[in-house]
């Protein structure tokens, strides 16, 4: 039966998210601003109520990754990646940048969850883990990646930069992304495990950046970096069918969603506060009445909120594709842009209504930490190759 | 012996279904017959005409309350998957208007009508009935508005203008279920269940800027009898054949209230109006001259709440009629980009090309998710305002981006009538003028 509200179970998860992000992230969110590249320490606490929520198995409001285990069961399902994104939601309407700055939240993790072996997970639980995929020379064509790893008795030796590294200072280890083999192409894309202190792994510098500062952007170098050969994540096989390149693009399809899920969150927490700073000047909003005959403040609200409302759907709907087993790379894709680029449209917008652009308002923090949610993750531009690809049928060599 | 079952949902469906697989040949070359009637005479300029001479509404007997249909259950879960009575209601709906309304469309733009045969062999198809309660003659319990919202996106998906011809005696059986007392439901719905389903059209619309449904500039003063109507309505769908009015009019300065109008009364005319849509739909004003109203006439006792609600699931219909015109968009250009060719590849190969097929794709699917969380809300009894605004500015705003861009990747081809594309850029901008006509 056709429903598009929140399940009823997700209510106290909601909650806990929304809970936290309004009593622990709201409060310090102009400090980490400010304070770029000093560590949160008020999340240590925070983090280790989070490892528990994850734990439960129901998806918690991190970046938990998600297994694609079949469990046999039939009829409509409103699970792990459902629950991920609303959790996700609650917690970027608290501060997108602190929950990136998280501990053990990172893509990293999300990776590790999501292609990892039985095995891997158990070895690598409790870990904090960054991922590690641009280069100084490449960035959405991943395919393209040049840093190498090369097996050498019972390691891979890494070699290569990497750069925009979310937590890549902060975190216990990395997923890296390298070849095994340059003229095999993107089949022979594999990621790596490295952890921090391995010889041979150097944090070169940390950003400075237009938003989400609480979140350390680090740059990474790796130098005949021996890493065991057990920390390869998935097969080492280089095969185009399966396993390979297709493997580690995969992931996307679960952190995708996620990183909409943010959009929606930022997107939220402008409204939110536009419509109180509206409401407060004696602009009031009115669902009935034509926009065209309302204030042209409310009218413009009335937009952005559609565009909301919109991306939200967009979001719930390719998570929900991926608790029901259904194949989300087309739907993944679609939230992605279009929350992407809307939280930037309606940050943006909400502080020229306002006039909220000083720092004694959160807006203008939202307007500049929303951009990077249409960039990473794949940028709107690649989310509009993939969308038109699936819908018009076309190859990445047809449709370049 | 036991009873005698009665047709369900899915028994309608299958019935239509069967009818059609048989006789689409037949069917087709009867819809070419030339059209002859009023509202084509009636294009000169300044040429009214009297109402439809309409039948005899009054009925024999009534029951002691009127028939209402339940909200629909809430399963507290997230879920995009229709139930297989909807599955099938909008396969069947989806072949008609594949087979019926499409192939129609062009001929009913030019000529301002629907061809002969093909209103009632819609209204065979049921698709009123879902909505009619079982007591009084429909199939319906529960009340639906996702189901209706999905025939509405279906039938847009053949053509918006013959769509709106098919769906609006609904709206005026849809307003008579929800609203309607004991005996205005006995002496209006047996027709629309019957074998003849009469013309019947909803209009809010007035021509004029800035238009507000809420504050019609159509008057409606209380008589010692019932009520005067006097004012003019304006894009009334099928105005030259509709037997029934629902029409709003300002009661005595409180606000909008809604009348039952026969088009029989005296003081009713009707002018053609062709616009720049919806021309199948065969739209006129509708002229009130001290048109005389028994005191039944008013409907939902001209409470405000029942006319916002009608706002309401009447734009839930234009937003559900707008994905569903947006979808023939995307459906058609995606072909057309890929065999089009131009500098030696087709033209889908360019970003510039493929980026505006992707952004009709991602509006067009946020559009849809936006209106059917409206209608599910709707439908079980949840506060929909916000969400129903929502869908409504998507729908006006995305669906026009939609029809712009279905012309503009067709270039020069685009302009001209070989191609329907012309034809949905001109529907789609209906979808920000229009108030009523439509109620899920």
């Amino acid at each position: 039966m056709i429903n598009l509200e929140v399940p009823k179970k997700a209510g106290a998860l909601i909650n806990q998210a929304y809970q936290a992000a309004a009593e622990v992230f709201r409060p310090i969110s102009r400090k980490y601003d400010r304070a770029e590249h000093t560590y949160p320490a008020e999340l240590d606490m925070f983090a280790a109520l989070l490892d528990g929520l994850n734990s439960s198995g129901e998806g918690g409001a991190g970046a938990a990754g998600v297994r694609r285990n079949d469990d046999g069961g039939k009829g409509n399902r409103n699970g792990a990646n459902l629950n991920l994104v609303l959790g996700t939601m609650e917690m970027c309407w608290g501060d997108v940048g602190l929950l990136l700055a998280m501990p053990r939240q990172g893509l990293g993790n999300a990776a590790i969850g999501s292609v990892a072996t039985d095995e891997q997970l158990k070895r690598f639980s409790g870990l904090w883990a960054a991922m590690a995929i641009t280069e100084p020379d490449c960035g959405s064509d991943s395919a393209a990646i040049t840093a190498t790893a090369r097996l050498d008795g019972d390691s891979y030796v890494l070699n290569g930069e990497k750069i925009f590294v979310t937590s890549g200072e902060r975190a216990d280890a990395v997923v890296v992304w390298a070849t095994l083999d340059k003229s095999k192409g993107r089949a022979a894309i594999k990621s790596f495990v490295v952890e921090k202190g391995t010889p041979g792994f150097e944090v070169v510098r940390v950003e400075h950046k237009l938003g989400i500062r609480a979140s350390d952007t680090a740059v990474l170098r790796f130098e005949n970096c021996r890493v065991p050969r057990e920390n390869l994540l998935g097969t080492p096989e280089i095969n185009t069918a399966t396993g390979g390149f297709a493997g580690v693009m995969q992931t996307f399809d679960n952190t995708r969603p996620l990183v909409a899920a943010m959009a929606v969150g930022v997107a939220r927490a402008a409204l939110e506060e536009t419509r109180r700073i509206l409401e407060g000047a004696g602009i009031t909003i009115d669902y009935d009445r034509p926009a065209h005959i309302q204030h042209a403040a409310a009218a413009a609200f009335l937009q952005l909120e559609a565009d909301y409302e919109s991306a939200y759907l967009l979001t719930l709907e390719s998570a929900w594709m991926a608790d029901n087993r259904q194949p989300n790379s087309l739907q993944a894709s679609m939230a992605k842009a279009k929350a992407g680029r809307s939280v930037v449209e309606i940050a943006l917008k909400c502080v020229e209504l306002t006039g909220a652009y000083t720092e004694e308002s959160l807006l203008e923090k939202w307007s500049r930490d929303a951009k990077i949610l249409d960039i990473f993750e794949g940028t709107q531009q690649i989310q509009q190759l993939i969308v038109a690809r699936r819908v018009l049928g076309k190859s990445s060599a047809e449709l370049k | 012996m036991a009873a005698p079952r009665k047709r369900d949902a899915m028994g309608w469906g299958l019935a239509a279904l069967t009818r059609l697989a048989g006789s689409n040949v037949v069917e087709r070359t009867g819809l070419r017959k030339p059209v002859q009637n009023l509202v084509t005479a009636g294009t000169r300029s300044g040429f009214r005409v009297a109402g439809a001479a309409g039948r005899s509404f009054r009925s024999v007997q009534r029951l002691g309350k009127p028939a209402r249909l339940t909200p629909a259950a809430d399963t507290g879960l997230f879920d995009l998957t229709p139930s297989e009575d909807q599955q099938l209601i909008v396969e069947t709906v989806t072949e008609f208007a594949a087979e019926q309304l499409r192939p129609a469309a062009a001929d009913a733009d030019a000529k301002l009508d629907a061809p002969e045969g093909l209103l009632s062999r819609a209204a065979e198809l049921g698709i009123s009935l879902v909505g009619i309660p079982e007591e009084l003659g429909g199939v319906g319990v529960e009340r639906s508005v996702v189901t209706n919202a999905l025939v509405a996106e279906a039938l847009a998906h053949g053509d918006l203008g013959l769509a709106l011809a098919v769906l609006a005696p609904s709206a005026v059986s849809t307003a008579l279920v929800s609203w309607g007392d004991e005996q205005q439901q006995a002496d209006y719905l047996p027709a629309f269940v019957g074998e003849n389903v009469p013309a019947a059209a909803l209009t809010l619309q007035e021509r004029t800027p800035l238009f507000d449904p809420f504050k019609p500039a159509t008057k409606a003063r209380r008589t010692p009898k019932g009520y005067q109507l006097d004012g003019v309505k304006s894009l009334v769908p099928r105005a030259a054949s509709a037997e029934l009015f629902v029409v709003s009019a300002d009661l005595e300065g409180r606000g909008p209230a809604l009348f039952l109008v026969e088009s029989s009364s005296a003081g009713v005319s009707i002018e053609a109006e062709p616009a720049m849509g919806l021309r199948g739909a065969a739209t006129g004003k509708l002229h009130l001259e001290k048109v005389a109203l028994p005191a039944g006439a008013l409907l939902g006792g001209g409470k405000l709440d029942v006319f916002t609600e009608v706002v309401r699931l009447s734009r839930l219909g234009w937003a559900a009629l707008a994905a569903g015109t947006a979808k023939a968009v995307l459906d058609y250009v995606v072909p057309y980009v890929n065999e089009r060719k131009a500098f030696g590849e087709p033209i889908s190969h360019r970003q510039a090309v493929a980026f505006s097929v992707a952004d009709i794709a991602i509006e067009l699917e946020g559009l849809r998710l936006v209106t059917l969380r409206a209608a599910a809300r709707a439908e079980q009894g949840k506060d929909y305002a916000r969400e129903v605004a929502l869908a409504r500015k998507l729908a006006v705003d995305k669906g026009m981006q939609i029809g712009n861009a279905g012309v503009q990747l067709l270039g020069g081809h685009g302009f001209v009538k070989e191609h329907p594309v012309e034809r949905w850029y001109r529907d789609l901008r209906a979808i920000g003028v229009m108030e009523g006509a439509v109620l899920l």
